[in-house]
This record gives C-alpha cells, structure tokens and sequence, in this order.
C-alpha cells in the first residue's frame, strides 16, 4: 500500500512538474555595451540546457529559451553572474566583476555615462 | 566644533527613504512599484512598493543609490546625506529622449557576418538618381558599370571581372535577372522600387541555387506597410529621357496592406552627336507595374508576399534614317527593334514560431513569363522564357544559438523557346530545363571572433546531371573592429549563349557553335570553383570613423562557355580547353572625415584571362587598373521639417582595355590593341526642403567624355566588318537632369 501511495506521489509529482523544454524567462542583468551583450550572452549559452539568450542593452533585458529538464534559471543566472554581471536581485562578486573589460564597469558612474546615447 | 564641521553625522541616520516614479511629461508623481533599489557594490538593497517607496539601511560608505527597472533607464544617484529620495526614472521606450548621434553609413559592411556582404542603403541609391538597378551600382567600386553594345544603350555590370550570367541576381531571394531577363533585366526593376541591395562577393549561399559563381546581388523592394502612404517621382535628363514613378501604400485592414507601384519611362528623341549616323541611344517607352500584398500577423508570426508584376519595354535603334514601317528587316537602313513584354507572379510565407523565434520556416515560389521580339539588321532573335521557381526553408538550431541551421528543398523549371533568323544558325532552339534540390547550411557563430557558414546542396537536373554544389564561409576577428573572411564555393550553370550574347546581332558576324555533345546548344556547362580572402579593419583617424578593405578572389572555371571574338567576322562558341580565370584584388578606404562628410577610394586589379582558339588572352574590354572616388557631403538637418543639402561626386579611372583582334581586317577598319585609358565624373546635389519634398539636379560624364566611333564600319551597316560591340566609353557625351520626389509618410 505504502508503495502504491508512494507511486502515485512520484506520478503526480512527475505530472504536476511537467517540465518544458522550451522554456521562456526573463532576467534583468546590468551592462552598458555590446561587448557585455557578447559576455552575457555568451555565459547564457555556456550553460548545458540554454537554447537561446538574447540581452538588450538598452533595457537590460535578458530573454531566454532554455531546457527544463536539464538547466534552471537559477543556474543560468549564477553562470551569468560569474561572468562579472550583476542581476536584478544579485550581485556578482567583486573576483567576478573584475574580470570584465575596463571600458564594460558597469557599475562605474563614468563608463556609464561614457556609454549614454 | 566637531559638531558645527560634522553635522550630518549627528543627524546621520541608518535609514533612507524615497519614492521612485515613472517620468512623465505633466510631471505628475506615479510611483513605480517593484523598482530595484540598491548600494552600489553592496548587497543591501530593497524593492520599491505598491506606491513606489522604499527603505534601506544607509551607512555613510554608500554613495552610489543605483535604481532599475525592466524597462527604464537604469540610474544611479549619489547620495551625500541620507535625505528622503525622490526619483523619476525614465522609460526606455520613450523613442523621443533617445538621440542618434552616429550616422548610419550609406553601404555597410559587416564584422560580423562569415559572408562578405555589404548591405547599399536606400541613402546610398538616391546618390545616382537614376533610374534603374543597372544605374544604381555607379557609386560602388565593387561593381562595375559598363555599356554592353553601340546600339541597345544596355548597360552592364561586372563583378570580379566577370558579367552578369556569374552573378545570381535575385529580388527578394527569389533568382529574377536569369534567362531570357539576363540581357535587360537590370533595366526592369525601377530604382525607386527598391529598398536595399545586399551584395555578397564570392559564391555566396547555397540556400538560392547552385548558379551564382562570381557573387550574389539580392534586391529587397519596398514594403507596402513600411512604404510612404504616396510617393512621386520625377525625372527629366537633357537628352530628354523622362521618368515617373508612382507608389501608393495602403492598409488594407489590421493584418493586410497593398501597394500600387507604376513607372514609365520614355525617351523618344533624336541624338546623333559623334555623326555616325547611328541613334546615341536607342528610342524607348517602358510601362512597369508592380501590384503587391503584405500579410502581417505577428500573435502567429506569419508573414506573406504576393506580387503581381507586368512589364512592357519597347526599343528602337539602329540608323537615324530607319523607319520601321517601311525598313523593318530590309537593307533600305539598318535598325533594330527590342520588344519585351513580361508577367510575373510571385508569393512568398514565412512563419517564425512566436514560442520559439529561432525556428521558422519560408516558402517561396514565383512565375514568369519572358518574351522578347526582336531584330537587329537582318537578324532575328525572339525568346520565350516561362519560368517555375519554388523554395521552402526551415530554419532552426541544434542545442543553442550559436550553431544554426537551414535546410530545405527547391524546384526549379525552365522553358525557353528561342525562334532565330541568322545565318549559321538553326532557326528554333527549343529546350527545358527541370531541376530538383536540396539543401543544408550550418552556421557556427560564437559570438565573438569566429562566425563559419559551410553549405551544401545537391541537384538533380535533367540536362546538367546530378551534383553537389558545396560552399564555405568563414570570418575570424584577430582584434578589435576587424574581419577577416575566407571562403570557397562551386557553381555550375548552363549559358544561354544567345540571350547573354545578343549584342553579336548587331554585327555581321556569322555565329558558330562549335558542337561538344553536351546538352544545351551542343555545349557543356559551366563549372568554376570561386576562392575569396578578405580583410576589414576599422579605425579612428583623427578621431573621425574609418575603414579599409583589401580582398583578393579568384574564379577558376573548370568548364566555361567561351565566347570566342578574336576572328573579327565570326562568333564562335565552344568548351573550354585549357585554362580560364579571374583573379581580383581590391582595396578601399572609407573615411568620415568631416561631420556629414564621407569620402570613399578604392582601386581594383584586374586579371581575367580565357584559353582562346588563338591562345591565351585577356578579356576583352576588362580593364586591369581602376581607380574610383566618392565624396558626399550633407548638411546637418536637425529638425524633420528642417531642409538640408546633399552633394555628391563620384570619379572612375579605367586603365586601357584590350579589343578583341581586328588584324584580319581591312586596314580601314582595323581597331588598335588596346583602348585610351577612360575617367568620368559624376555629380549630384540633392536639396531636400521638408521631409516631404525634395529636388535634385546632377550631371553624367560631366568632363564630357566620349568614345568618337563606337560602331566600326558605320557607313557600311551590311557590309562584313559591321560590328557595334567594341565599346569601351560613354557613346553620348554629358547629360545633365534634374527631379523631385514627394512623399507622404
């Protein structure tokens, strides 16, 4: 009985996290220009399972298509803020964010204001 | 005293309030809930709430308060002393705070792509006013312009010293100026019609077919939803041609839009300015009409073509005396009459699935119908081409998008019907050419330094067999703001030696196809295998944008058409044996050496050379050397309504070029071995007055240079060494002309 119970739970489970494998989520990552577009991007797709990342420099956006069943975005976003680029809610270690390009500092006031239309 | 230096610490409080709301024109305060609040390189922050308010714990260390939200600017703040913030954050979409402060460049190249494509912007086409996409290539150093005969006025182009049978020239990836279109063709899409050209040197894709050979020259016309609502167009040149063009646009209903677009063109004057007593140019009236259809559903990602296209071009030339009526096909005067009527349908559906845009899939399919009734002197030459094209191509990647995919199918069918009264020749020539394929292109791109594309495609074809049409291009980027790009490919073709060749009507040549068995006109088709090495590599120059290109390419046929005019009474067509090659280097320097002002230089090397019946020579009227210069300058236009001047000049030097032999003709109509070098110069200004209106005046061959007697054995058109092919130059002479064009967004 105990393992019927515990079949139908892992059935049910199995169901209920149906996992896509086309999956669509957005992050919001810092950055300033195309090289960090190239960087983030790039970092994205090193992660087994993500299909498509496409960021957008103006509004930070980071749009993914990525594989359930073999990434998730919390991975994604680690692998993005080992590349030294800070996400919405976390940041990138400071070993991380020197790594990036002098002309990419993000969180520098002046190559921001180097990189405003 | 401490106290009196230091008073904001003794306020300091370990807190800081604020509020964030979205910037807006009536400085109205929305608050922005769910807006990021942080420390720069900190960990501390907080989300703003329903009204926009926030709270964070403030230490005097923390200067930089960076604010964000998905879809605004990111700001960052600093924070002297913990008052209570009050921020507006602007959104990104607002289009009007956003200012352009580059210019885009009239012909871009791209870093990025493994193909060397340069994409020539609609900017680039209203240098050259003119008139059609034959003309439109004169402010590019990489095609070259050049008169086809004395007679039709016909321009042609080059690319890597080989004409336009070796260049798939394709309107909106569907193949159009092939077959029976390959003489004129250039001269039946109007420029205005025309949105961009993309140009690609060397092979080029395998997705639109095995024949391009020297490059690809694709075409986008304008779009009916993106398209002004009404344009006009017009144009009068001194020698008076006159041309108008017509486009109406409208929105059907939310997902359908239709254009209207007309252009007709006529010039029916007498010139005559070398007193040869042959027309400077021919006489025409063309009638060409465009009707398409736009479907955009874009919850579905759907997205379809349908064009309807009719097309009349009448042209009369030969001596000035030659009246049609009564000297059509006699020896009263020699004259010539092209008529060309053509029907065109031609669809295309696109599908990008909204769940995943990386995936898509394309159909494409056209239909025409070709005819052209023509005479040259007593030669009669009439072809009816009826023509299938369908493609269909999924695109799609495999694991990531760094490595994509295209892959698909295509049909082809051709029927030619040609109908010739010539002597030596028989007098139908009939033939159809079916082919099926199929295709896979893979793109590994890594996003930064390397970018390879390699294709391959099979056919079946019922006269050129079956085969394997492999091509691979490759850009790697050693550093910053350069490209360096290799690529291989293979075409094969079969030459429509009468059609490609028709300007041997106009000479009292007697045509020979020298028969090797093969399938089309006894001939063999075409094969060559095309080898390219690019490099671009932009820099600042005084702190001003620039960039040089130095490529090199070789075309080397392993079996070639050779159209053979060394005897000076005879045409003669055959196999290749022996050795033919192009081989072409190029380098060009861009430079925005001003604000508003771009300059652009190249010089171009030349050697094509064909293993002839009399041994290996250069072909003929290919220049070695050419030098090209453009400048442009435009004024700054600040505001939409604001008017701005244009001016534009473009200077070509061509080195001499070689005739084919005449030494076994009479003396008096022996032609030296060589032509006189040749430079012209082009110029335009463009006064625009609003965003809606604008005129322009240029000139042609402003130095008025002219080639004294383009038609060897002028007096005698009946005679044995009549012959209107040796054409290097400009026949009239400068010709200046002026025009508007209106437009309603």
């Amino acid at each position: 009985m105990k393992n019927i119970i515990m079949i139908t739970m892992l059935l049910i489970g199995s169901v209920t996290i149906a996992q896509n494998k086309n999956a669509k989520a957005s992050l919001e990552v810092d950055g300033v220009c195309g090289m960090c577009k190239t960087r983030i991007e790039k970092a994205s797709l090193n992660t087994k399972g993500v299909k498509s990342a496409v960021w957008n420099v103006e509004t930070h956006e980071l749009r993914l298509i990525y594989d359930e069943r073999k990434t998730t975005i919390e991975t994604i976003q680690s692998k993005v803020l080992a590349a030294g680029h800070d996400t919405e809610d976390l940041k990138a270690t400071d070993e991380a964010y020197a790594t990036v390009h002098p002309c990419c500092r993000y969180r520098d006031l002046e190559v921001k204001a180097d990189h405003e239309p | 005293m401490a106290l009196l230096i230091f008073p904001t610490f003794l306020f300091s409080q370990d807190k800081i309030e604020g509020v964030v709301m979205e910037a807006n024109s009536e400085n109205q305060n929305i608050g922005l809930p769910g807006a990021n609040v942080y420390w720069l390189n900190s960990n501390v922050g907080a989300v703003t709430d329903i009204d926009g308010r926030f709270a964070l714990s403030y230490k005097p260390e923390y200067k930089k308060l960076v604010i964000s939200y998905v879809g605004f600017k990111t700001d960052t703040i600093t924070i002297i002393e913990p008052k209570t913030v009050r921020h507006w954050l602007e959104p990104t979409d607002n289009l009007d705070a956003v200012t352009v402060k580059s210019r885009r460049q009239a012909t871009a190249k791209s870093y990025l792509k493994a193909t060397n494509t340069f994409t020539v912007s609609s900017d680039e086409l209203l240098k050259a006013a003119c008139c059609n996409l034959s003309e439109s290539f004169e402010t590019n150093p990489s095609i070259d312009v050049n008169f086809a005969d004395a007679v039709t006025g016909t321009r042609q182009i080059k690319m890597l010293g080989l004409t336009t049978p070796y260049i798939l020239i394709a309107t909106e990836n569907i193949p159009s100026i092939r077959g029976a279109s390959q003489a004129f063709g250039l001269s039946f899409i109007p420029g205005t019609w025309v949105e961009s050209i993309q140009i690609t040197k060397g092979a080029g894709s395998v997705v639109n077919g095995y024949e391009s050979i020297a490059g690809q020259i694709n075409a986008e016309l304008v779009k009916p939803s993106t398209d002004n609502k009404l344009f006009l167009n017009i144009y009068g040149a001194s020698s008076e041609r006159m041309e108008l063009n017509t486009h109406i646009n409208t929105k059907v209903s939310s997902k359908w839009d239709t254009g209207l677009y007309l252009h007709g063109n006529t010039h029916n004057k007498t010139h005559d300015v070398n007193h040869d007593g042959f027309l400077d140019m021919p006489k025409y009236n063309q009638v060409n009409i465009m009707n398409r259809w736009q479907y955009t559903n874009a919850e579905k990602g759907l997205v379809s073509f349908i064009n309807l296209k009719f097309l009349n071009d009448e042209k009369q030339a030969g001596e000035l005396n030659f009246n049609p009526e009564t000297d059509k096909l006699t020896t009263n005067a020699w004259g010539s009459e092209i008529d060309t009527r053509r029907y065109e349908v031609s669809a295309k559906f696109g599908y990008v699935n909204p769940e995943v845009p990386y995936q898509s899939l394309g159909v494409q399919g056209a239909y025409s119908n070709h005819r052209q009734d023509s005479y040259f002197g007593l030669n009669q030459y009439n072809i009816e081409h009826n023509s299938v094209y369908s493609n269909a191509i999924y695109n799609s990647i495999i694991s990531d998008s760094r490595h994509k995919i295209k892959t698909g199918i295509s049909y082809t069918y051709d029927h030619y019907n040609e109908l010739i009264d010539a002597e030596n020749l028989a007098p139908k020539y009939e033939r159809t050419e079916t082919s099926v394929g199929a295709f896979f292109e893979y793109n590994y791109d890594n996003l930064e330094k390397l970018n390879v594309t390699a294709g391959i495609r099979m056919d079946n074809h019922n006269l050129l067999g079956t085969f394997i049409t492999p091509r691979v291009h490759a850009r790697y980027t050693p550093w910053e703001k350069s490209a360096l790009r290799a690529s291989f490919g293979r075409g094969k073709r079969s030459a429509n030696i009468f059609t490609e060749n028709q300007q041997m009507f106009s000479t009292s040549r007697t045509i020979n196809i020298q028969n090797s068995n093969g399938n089309i006109y006894g001939l063999n088709p075409e094969i060559a295998w095309n080898y390219g090495l690019s490099f671009l590599q932009g820099f600042n120059l005084f702190g001003r944008k620039a960039d040089v290109t130095i490529d090199y390419y070789k075309t080397d046929f392993k079996n070639q058409v050779v159209v053979d005019y060394e005897n000076p009474l005879e045409v003669n067509f055959y196999n290749l044996k022996g050795k033919s090659f192009a081989n072409s280097f190029q380098t060009e320097l861009n430079y925005s050496a001003l604000e508003g002002f771009d300059l652009r230089l190249a010089y171009k090397y030349y050697e094509v050379k064909t293993q002839y019946n009399s041994g290996e020579l250069d072909k003929p009227l290919v220049p070695k050397h050419r030098l090209f210069a453009n400048v442009s300058y435009e004024t700054k236009r600040l505001a939409s309504e604001q008017g701005q001047w244009k001016f534009d000049a473009t200077f070509n030097w061509l080195s001499k070029q070689r005739f084919s032999s005449t030494v076994s003709n009479p003396i008096e109509y022996q032609l030296p071995e060589y032509t006189p070098t040749l430079a012209t110069l082009n110029a335009q200004i463009t006064k625009v007055f609003t965003s809606k209106f604008e005129v322009y005046l240029g000139g042609e061959n402003i130095t008025n240079v002219r080639q004294s007697n383009p038609i060897l054995s002028s007096q005698d058109p009946f005679g044995p060494n009549f012959d209107t092919t040796f054409v290097y130059g400009p026949i009239f002479g400068s010709l200046y002309y002026a025009g508007l064009r209106f437009k309603l967004k």
